[in-house]
């Protein structure tokens, strides 16, 4: 489903990716971990098609396609759906008409009609038990005034909404408190099938109970350093990364 | 010949003709107005407050200008009716700057005591009661266009509420500029609510065929005791026309006052505002929007007198600027030493659209009292980058993004203008202009291409 080649991606002059190298298979759970500002929400960026990041070198294929050439909205359009680490506040800009653009802009590119209010209705308040997520939230500006956990949760809730083929979840799990954790966990579970896949990157090994990797990754100084099964989560939870620091950097 | 002397000469060759049924004290405000023009003459480009808007080049033009309103066949319903849903307004057109009503009364006199209609009408038929508010409240010394205005101006509308009445509808004022060629106008309103009374008036300014006009108008208003008026103003006229507005309010005790300036087209628009909060513990807001493109130049200057204690003024101003046009906000508070318990905030955002887009921003503070709260702030910024992928990455495009985040950010004004089907209208229009789309009423039959 999706294969990264060597990519290098720099912020203005530094390179902040250095060469990464993942292959994700459709029914296929990776989790990415790895030290604060190593680049993993970089790369979370760079296959949303955040322009600020300047693929200097290799390649993105997804489904077969450049992802590079597509626009961000047409990469969604495809079936990418980035859980932002920081959702954006957007005030002014209603939760409800921020939902109905994004679906009907989906469906457009499908060549389906716009959904009838009913159904966009009854859509919201069905995803809406799956994420337990409030009412109220659903009523005010996008993000705006959300605790952490609230933005969290509202990730979620757009991504059971917009059924991605691809769901790469940016430390969705950070902020929130263990029910939280659970419902989120559940949300991301169901959502799972044979078709579709998902990239989850965060610090914390107990996500990683709820939601079962097939492959875990450790993201260092902008490579791919280690990969392995669940257990390489477990040995990052009691040994931390410091071992595998030493590993690379006596290495290099 | 200079731009001044052209004026001069104007007033003194067509003195004869202008007012020509004034009473002494019409004759004596048109002379001493005519005199402090010529004392100020046009502000020069050196002057702080005209220093981005330039007007003696536009004043200059070859302009015709009306001392008797001109025989027109003209339809109000046929060619125009602006159409705001549910609302249901009395309308008044006023055309080329004269009040139009063929077939109707000039002025009417409701039972309860509401008289509205033509301003001159009103100068004839109640001398006392129009002397006693004419020019009282827009002195002719403080604002050249204002001392311009006072000696020219022929007509506008009259409106006049007395003591505890009501209005249950607003009244919508249309001002039509319709010429065979580059005109020039110079009208007057004047409005009055006497103590407890309650009004709402819409200014809806447009222009109906593709000539240069020049406007310069004056709306002196006059919110006694505890009274309530909200006044909007439209604008929506060509970019090939010049429009300068002086609003002048003056508010007794705890009267209220909303004031709002949506600028949609124009093509130079200086908006002067100035409010006078003569009694204590009265209310003000004052909210202004312009989108702007192309060539168009917007320039917004407001003072706010805080004379008495316990008054409290907001000022809300947003700016959209696009392409090479230019934008200005000029905002002064001023809380005099018998002010205290004063509460004044101000705040201009504005987003440029284009590198060549240019808003210029200048809060003014001038605080002799020691009791107050006061507090402003500016912005002139691009849209949210961040927002903007975040709706993206949704699957929304570029430019749909774009325009979500303008009519947001529109909508912080819009949203504050109280009576409900005008903030749908108004939404819709601004909406419309944010799309490049010609936001004129749907009935406009000016079928012009810019
Ligand atoms: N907008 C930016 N401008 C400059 N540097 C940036 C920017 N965004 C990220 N960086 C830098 O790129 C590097 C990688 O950042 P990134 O956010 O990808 O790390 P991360 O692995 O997601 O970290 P964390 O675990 O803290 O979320 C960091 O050194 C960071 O400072
Ligand atoms: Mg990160």
């Amino acid at each position: 489903m999706l294969e990264i080649k060597d990519l290098k991606v720099n912020i203005e002059d530094k390179e902040i990716l250095k060469g990464i190298n993942l292959s994700v298979k459709a029914g296929e759970v990776h989790a990415i971990m790895g030290p604060n500002g190593s680049g993993k929400s970089t790369l979370a960026s760079a296959l949303a098609g955040r322009d600020y990041f300047n693929i200097t070198h290799g390649k993105i294929i997804y489904e077969g396609k450049d992802l590079t050439e597509l626009t961000p909205e047409d990469r969604a359009r495809e079936g990418i759906f980035l859980g932002f680490q920081y959702p954006v506040e957007i005030p002014g800009v209603s939760m409800v008409n921020f939902l109905r653009t994004s679906i009907n802009s989906m469906r457009k590119y499908r060549g389906q009609d716009p959904l009838p209010a009913g159904d966009f209705l009854k859509l919201m308040r069905e995803k809406k038990k799956i994420v337990e997520i409030d009412s109220d939230l659903t009523n005010r500006s996008v993000n705006e005034g959300f605790s952490g956990g609230e933005k969290k949760k509202n990730e979620i809730f757009q991504m059971a909404l917009l059924e991605p083929k691809l769901a790469i979840l940016d430390e969705t799990d950070s902020g929130l408190d263990i029910d939280a954790l659970r419902i989120v966990s559940n949300g991301v579970n169901k959502l799972r099938s044979p078709e579709n896949a998902t990239i989850i990157i965060t610090h914390y090994q107990r996500l990683l109970d709820y939601i079962v990797p097939d492959v875990v990754h450790v993201l260092y100084k902008g490579r791919i350093v280690k990969s392995g099964d669940k257990s390489l989560a477990k040995e990052l939870e009691e040994h931390g990364y410091e071992w595998i620091k030493q590993e690379v950097d006596a290495n290099a | 010949m200079q731009t001044l002397d052209k004026y001069l000469e104007l007033f003194q060759k067509n003195r004869k003709q202008i007012g020509k049924d004034d009473p002494p004290f019409m004759k004596k405000l048109r002379d001493t107005a005519i005199a402090s023009f010529r004392q100020s003459g046009f502000p020069g480009r050196k002057e702080e407050r005209y220093r981005y808007t330039h007007l003696e080049p536009v004043f200059d033009g070859e302009l015709s200008f009306d001392f008797q309103p001109r025989q027109i066949h003209f339809d109000d319903d046929e060619i125009f009716s602006c159409d705001v849903p549910l609302l249901d307004s009395m309308v008044v057109t006023v055309l080329n700057g004269f009040f139009h009503h063929p077939g109707k009364e000039a002025l009417t006199r409701l039972d309860n005591g509401i008289i509205y209609g033509s301003l001159k009408e009103a100068i004839g038929q109640y001398p006392d009661l129009v002397k006693k508010f004419l020019g009282k409240n827009a002195p002719t010394s403080d604002e050249p266009f204002v001392a311009l205005n006072t000696a020219f101006s022929q007509d506008g509308i009259f409106l006049y509420v007395p003591e505890g009445v009501r209005m249950e509808r607003p009244i919508q004022i249309i001002n039509l500029l319709l010429s065979d060629k580059n005109h020039m106008v110079h009208h007057r309103n004047l409005f009055v609510l006497e103590s407890n009374a309650v009004a709402q008036v819409i200014i809806c300014d447009h222009t109906l065929s593709p000539h240069m006009f020049l406007t310069n108008s004056v709306t002196e208003a006059y919110t006694g005791e505890n009274a309530d008026l909200d006044l909007l103003r439209l604008q929506n006229e060509h970019n090939n026309s010049c429009q300068v507005t002086n609003t002048w309010i003056s508010q007794e005790r705890h009267s209220r006052c909303q004031h709002g300036t949506i600028t949609l087209h124009g093509g130079i628009v200086r908006n002067n505002l100035r409010i006078n909060m003569v009694g204590e513990g009265a209310e003000t807001s004052a909210l202004g929007l312009f989108l702007t493109d192309k060539m168009q130049q917007v320039d917004s200057y407001t003072v706010i007198d805080h004379r008495k204690p316990q008054c409290t003024s907001n000022q809300y101003y947003k700016g959209v600027l696009d392409d090479i046009s230019t934008g200005a906000f000029n905002g002064k508070i001023h809380v005099h030493p018998d002010a205290q318990k004063t509460e004044a905030f101000q705040t201009n955002n504005n987003i440029l659209l284009s590198d060549t887009a240019k808003m210029y921003t200048k809060p003014r503070l001038e605080i002799y009292a020691d009791d107050v709260k006061c507090s402003h702030g500016a912005t002139v910024g691009q849209l949210d980058e961040e927002a903007l992928f975040y709706l993206q990455s949704r699957g929304i495009s570029k430019e749909e993004g774009r325009l979500m985040l303008m009519d947001a950010f529109t909508w912080d004004v819009i949203s504050k203008i109280k009576h409900p089907s005008l903030q749908e209208r108004i939404t819709e229009l601004v909406g419309k202009r944010l799309r490049g789309e010609l936001s004129r009423c749907n009935n406009c039959a000016m079928h012009c291409q810019e």
